[in-house]
C-alpha cells in the first residue's frame, strides 16, 4: 500500500474510559466544522470522522504516515481544548492493511462492546455519508467504506454472528421465535407487574405481539402496566381460568411459593387442544412448578436457565467472531491487492521514465564527443539504446503486474521503488 | 443416452446434498444457492428422463418397481421445491434431497422387467400408482420435516441451545407444515388403497385372498396417518406426537416397501 498511505487514529471502548471518550466526541453539528479543518491540512488528503458513544476514529489517506498520524491525533486534542501530551497514551493508530482490517472489525461489530451488535454499521454508514457529502472521501476511503459495508453484511449473512441474543429478554424472545415463528398472532400474559417481566413484554410487543393480559395482586399496577402495554388488566384471583388464553406467559410476582402448578398448566394446555405454551418464569423465588416442564408442548424458562442461554450465546457470538475474521481477513486482501494494483502502474510509469531520462543524458553526452558520425549513425545508436532498455524492463514490467494481483505484491514494489531511487 | 441423463440427474443430487451439508455447517448463501441450482438441475434431467422412458413405453413411469423408485422421488424433489419455494426453510434440502439420492442410487438395482398388464387394468392400475406414489412422496417430505421438528423440540425442551437450534425453523412452521402435508398426503395414500382394491378385483382377486402379510403392515401405516389427520381435527394431536406419528408412519413405510419387493 505505498500509494494509498492509508492511516487510522482512534480511542474506543477498550483503550479509554468514557470520562475521556465523551470529551473526543465529535457531535453530528461539530463535524462540518471538525472536516473543514482537516481538510486544511497539508498532510491530509481524504478523511472520514467515526464518532460514537463507544468510539472516535479518524480514517485518513496522508501524504506520511508518521505526520499524518501525529497531526490526526493533534488535530482530535486541539480541536477539543485538551492537551496532546496527556491524550496521547489512549489513542491507537493503524496503517495500511491493519487500518483496513480494524474498519471491517468495527463495521462487523467484532470491535464492539457487545460483539455482533447492529447499530455500529449504522453508524459508520451515516459517518461515511456525511463525509462523502461535505467531499472529505476521495477514490481511496470512498472504496475502502464501500467495502467495509459489504463485508459486514457479509459477516452478518454468513455468520450466526448477530442471531444469538446476549439479554436476558433478547434471549427470550429468541425462544418464543423458535417456538411461536410469527409473534403477531399471540398474545402474552404478565403475573405479576414486575419491571424485567415489562421489560421482556416490551421486548415481545416490538416483535409484534398485539394481545396482553396482565394480572397483579394489585389491581391498580395491573391496570396501569396494561395501560402502558396496550393491554387488558385481568383479576389475579382468577388468572388461571384465563391462563390458557396466553401463548407466552411471564411471571415475576413476589410469592414465596409456586404459583403456578403443574396441574394448572396441563389443564390449560387441554383447553388450547395442545397449542404449545412457552413459560418464562423471571421471579425468585421461583412462580412456576419445574416439573411442568415435563408437559408435552410446554417449555419453561426460568432466570438461569435464560442466564445459560445468553452466556453460550456470548461464547457462540465469540465463535463465530472467529469465522468473521476469516472472512474479513479474505476482504482485507483483496482491497489491498486493489490498492496495489493502483500503485503498479504509476510505478512502471516512474521507472520507465526514470530509464528514459537516464538514456537520453548518457546518449547526448556520449553523442557529442564523438564528431564523426553521419546523421544516419546515430539514428541507431539511438535505437540501439531504446532496445537495450526496453529489453531490460521488459520482464520487470510484466513481472509488477503480475506480482502486485498477489498478496506480497507491494514488497516486490517497495523493493523497486527502492532499488531504483523511485521516491527521491 | 438414457443411462446419462440418469445419471446426470443422481450425480447432481449426490452434489446438492453434499452442499446443503455443508451449508449446514458454514452458513455461505452462496452453497445454498448452488445447492439449490443442483436440485434444479437434477430435476430437469430427472424429468428429462421419466419423458423418454414414457415416450419408449407408451405409458407413465410406473410399471416396474424401477421406474416407481424414480417416479417417488421425483414427486419428491417437486414437493420439496413448492415448499421451499412457499416457506423458504434453507436447511430442508438437508434433509430430503440426500433421501432423494438415496432412493435413486437405491432404484438402479431394482428389476426393470415390465410385469404383463391387461389394458382393462391399465386404468386403474395406473390411478392405484401415481395416487399412491404421490401420497408416498408426501410422506417423505413429512418424514424430514417431522425429523426437523424433533431435533428442534428437543433443544428447546432440554434447554441446551445447540448449533441446530439456530438453523432449524421454529416448531409452528414446522408443525403447521407437517399438518399441510399430511393433509394433502393421507388423502391421496387413501385413495391410492381404495384404487388398489379396484385394481384387485378386476384382477378377479377376491378379498379372502389378498396376501394379508402384505395388507397388514399397509394397514397399520393407515391408521397412523389417519390418526394424526383426523388427531388433529379432532382431539388437538399436533407438534411431538404429529411429528413422532409421520416420522414412525414413513420408517413403516420403508420397511412394508421391503416386505412387498
Amino acid at each position: 500500500m505505498l500509494e494509498s498511505n492509508l492511516v487510522m487514529v482512534g480511542v474506543n471502548h477498550k483503550s479509554t474510559p468514557v470520562e475521556i471518550r465523551e470529551k473526543l466526541a465529535f457531535s453530528a453539528s461539530k463535524i462540518e466544522e471538525s472536516s473543514e479543518r482537516l481538510a486544511c491540512s497539508d498532510e491530509i488528503v481524504e478523511h472520514i470522522i467515526i464518532s460514537t458513544c463507544n468510539r472516535v476514529e479518524i480514517y485518513a489517506r496522508v501524504n506520511d504516515q508518521e505526520l499524518g498520524i501525529t497531526s490526526l491525533k493533534r488535530f482530535i486534542a486541539d480541536f477539543h481544548n485538551l492537551p496532546y501530551e496527556e491524550l496521547d497514551r489512549f489513542f491507537y493508530s493503524y496503517r495500511d492493511y491493519s487500518a483496513v482490517e480494524h474498519l471491517f472489525r468495527v463495521s462487523s461489530s467484532l470491535d464492539s462492546l457487545v460483539i455482533g451488535e447492529s447499530q455500529v454499521l449504522g453508524q459508520v454508514k451515516d459517518a461515511y455519508h456525511h463525509a462523502r457529502s461535505l467531499q472529505a472521501t476521495g477514490m481511496v476511503l470512498n472504496q475502502l467504506f464501500e467495502k467495509a459495508f459489504t463485508v459486514a453484511k457479509r459477516v452478518r449473512e454468513e455468520t450466526c454472528i448477530s442471531e444469538k441474543g446476549v439479554s436476558i429478554s433478547s434471549a427470550a424472545v429468541e425462544l418464543a421465535r423458535k417456538i411461536f415463528e410469527d409473534l403477531e398472532n399471540h398474545s402474552v400474559m404478565l403475573v405479576g407487574a414486575g419491571e424485567m417481566a415489562e421489560l421482556a413484554a416490551k421486548h415481545l410487543i416490538s416483535y409484534g405481539v398485539k394481545t396482553v393480559y396482565v394480572a397483579s395482586r394489585t389491581y391498580n399496577r395491573a391496570v396501569n402496566l396494561a395501560e402502558t402495554l396496550n393491554g387488558s388488566a385481568v383479576d389475579f384471583a382468577n388468572f388461571a381460568d384465563e391462563l390458557h388464553r396466553a401463548d407466552i406467559v411471564i411471571t415475576s410476582t413476589g410469592a414465596p411459593n409456586f404459583i403456578i402448578s403443574k396441574e394448572m398448566i396441563a389443564d390449560a394446555i387441554h383447553r388450547r387442544k395442545n397449542k404449545p405454551m412457552f413459560f418464562i418464569d423471571i421471579a425468585v423465588p421461583r412462580d412456576i412448578e419445574p416439573e411442568a416442564n415435563d408437559l408435552e408442548n410446554v417449555y419453561l424458562y426460568d432466570i438461569d436457565d435464560l442466564q445459560s442461554v445468553v452466556s453460550a450465546n456470548m461464547k457462540e457470538r465469540e465463535k463465530e467472531a472467529v469465522q468473521a475474521m476469516e472472512i474479513i481477513k479474505g476482504e482485507v486482501q483483496k482491497f489491498n491487492n486493489w490498492i496495489v494494483s493502483l500503485s503498479a502502474v504509476p510505478t512502471i510509469v516512474e521507472l520507465r521514465n526514470k530509464a528514459e531520462s537516464i538514456r537520453k543524458a548518457e546518449l547526448d553526452r556520449t553523442l557529442k564527443k564523438i564528431n564523426t558520425l553521419s546523421a544516419e549513425d546515430k539514428a541507431s545508436i539511438d535505437q540501439m539504446t531504446l532496445a537495450i532498455i526496453n529489453k531490460i524492463l521488459h520482464h520487470p514490467t510484466i513481472k509488477l503486474k503480475k506480482q502486485t494481483q498477489t498478496e506480497d505484491g507491494h514488497h516486490y514494489l517497495k523493493a523497486i521503488r527502492h532499488l531504483f531511487h523511485l521516491d527521491e | 443416452m438414457a443411462k446419462i441423463v440418469f445419471n446426470i440427474s443422481v450425480v447432481s443430487y449426490l452434489a446438492a446434498s453434499i452442499a446443503f451439508f455443508v451449508f449446514l455447517v458454514h452458513r455461505r448463501g452462496l452453497l445454498s444457492t448452488t445447492a439449490n441450482i443442483l436440485v434444479g438441475t437434477g430435476l430437469i434431467f430427472h424429468t428429462v428422463w421419466i419423458a423418454v422412458r414414457s415416450a419408449e413405453t407408451g405409458h407413465g413411469p410406473y410399471t416396474t418397481t424401477f421406474e416407481m423408485v424414480v417416479f417417488f422421488s421425483w414427486i419428491v424433489v417437486i414437493a420439496y421445491f413448492l415448499i421451499e419455494w412457499r416457506y423458504k426453510i434453507k436447511d430442508l434440502g438437508a434433509f430430503v434431497i440426500p433421501l432423494v439420492f438415496l432412493f435413486l442410487f437405491y432404484s438402479v438395482f431394482l428389476s426393470r422387467e415390465h410385469p404383463s398388464v391387461q389394458s382393462s387394468e391399465m386404468l386403474w392400475m395406473t390411478l392405484h400408482r401415481t395416487l399412491s406414489i404421490t401420497g408416498y412422496g408426501a410422506f417423505a417430505i413429512a418424514f424430514a420435516v417431522g425429523l426437523m421438528y424433533l431435533i428442534q423440540e428437543h433443544q428447546v425442551k432440554s434447554k441446551k441451545l445447540g448449533f441446530m437450534y439456530f438453523r432449524m425453523p421454529s416448531l409452528e412452521v414446522l408443525d403447521t407444515l407437517n399438518d399441510k402435508i399430511i393433509a394433502v398426503g393421507f388423502p391421496l395414500f387413501t385413495l391410492g388403497f381404495m384404487t388398489g382394491a379396484i385394481w384387485n378385483m378386476k384382477r378377479d382377486i377376491p378379498f379372502y385372498s389378498w396376501d394379508l402379510e402384505k395388507i397388514l403392515p399397509l394397514i397399520i401405516v393407515w391408521v397412523i396417518y389417519g390418526l394424526v389427520f383426523f388427531g388433529r381435527l379432532t382431539i388437538g394431536v399436533r407438534g411431538k406426537k404429529a411429528a413422532q406419528g409421520a416420522v414412525f408412519g414413513f420408517i413403516l413405510v420403508i420397511l412394508t416397501y421391503f416386505m412387498h419387493v
